[in-house]
């Protein structure tokens, strides 16, 4: 039988994957943004398991507003790449230092 | 039965997971990146939750991914992007990585005592419905279910006006009077 445990070490796996990737690959910052949504997953995992084994429905609300704000991140993210873009001509995390003192 | 499902499914996503991170072509990331989302949809179903698994196909694979596929196209950086490691940032990272797995894992073997503090959790005996989720969103959940699409017309309106070129926000008569000054 699947206990709470095993989703909760894939949802932790996957969450220690994504600040990996956030970590290793600062040359391209869509796949940063790809690394963020991987965490947010993992915390949807966390919290669909939570509300399954604890028998509360809350978890599954939880998990529906984090996908709206997930969503609305990734839009904004991606407006905000291709402005960056337009303006320089590039997307290395290296090149994004206009506001370094 | 289940056990091997899960199994699978854990298994197939946490490999497309890593790919995303290795992968040099951002496109490969990107599909890697769907099917860690459809394996993890499939976990929902196997957790008793279907419709959001539904959801999370509709709005991640339908609309979040494509959106990126389409900039990574759009963008054309497949060229500049070949090497994309910064030199230095693998030390950095694995000491991240060592100290946060440990922490997990520790989180995780001592769960026990966690679960002793929450007391047993009792498996859902109805059947899971939408109706139920729904009437819990739409009674005890509303001010935030209306809260979230104020962030998704704000998000619509900001992408907009950030991603308009500088060409469309100037009028067309000024426009013509710069190219008559140029040239």
């Amino acid at each position: 039988m699947i206990g709470i445990e095993h989703y909760l070490t894939v949802a932790a796996t996957l969450f220690v994957i994504g600040i990996f990737g956030l970590f290793l690959n600062r040359k391209n910052v869509i796949i940063l943004l790809m690394s963020i949504e991987l965490m947010l997953l993992a915390v949807n995992i966390n919290l669909v398991a939570f509300s399954s084994f604890l028998g509360d429905l809350v978890g599954q609300v939880f998990t529906l507003f984090v996908l709206t704000v997930a969503a609305a991140e990734a839009a904004i993210g991606l407006a905000i790449l291709v402005c960056f873009f337009r303006n320089r001509g590039t997307i290395d995390v290296e090149d994004i230092s206009v506001m370094k003192g | 039965m289940e056990r091997e499902f899960f199994l699978l499914l854990s298994g197939v996503a946490t490999v497309s997971a890593l790919l995303v991170i290795v992968a040099r072509n951002p496109v490969h990331s990107a599909l890697a990146l769907v099917a860690c989302l459809v394996q993890i949809a499939a976990l929902y179903v196997l957790l008793g939750a279907p419709f959001l698994a539904v959801i999370q196909i509709f709005v991640y694979v339908g609309a979040v991914m494509v959106l990126f596929l389409f900039v990574i196209m759009m963008l054309d950086v497949r060229k500049e992007s070949q090497r994309r490691y910064l030199k230095h940032a693998l030390l950095p990272g694995v000491v991240v990585l060592v100290i946060l797995s440990g922490e997990l894992i520790v989180l995780l073997t001592q769960s026990t005592k966690l679960h002793a503090a929450m007391g047993p959790g009792q498996t859902i005996t109805t059947q899971p419905s939408v109706e139920a989720l729904s009437l819990l969103l739409f009674q005890d959940f509303l001010l935030p279910f209306e809260v979230a699409s104020v962030i998704l017309l704000v998000a619509l309106i900001g992408a907009v006006v950030l991603a308009r070129s500088e060409a469309d926000v100037t009028p067309v008569r000024s426009r013509k009077d710069h190219g008559e000054v140029r040239r």
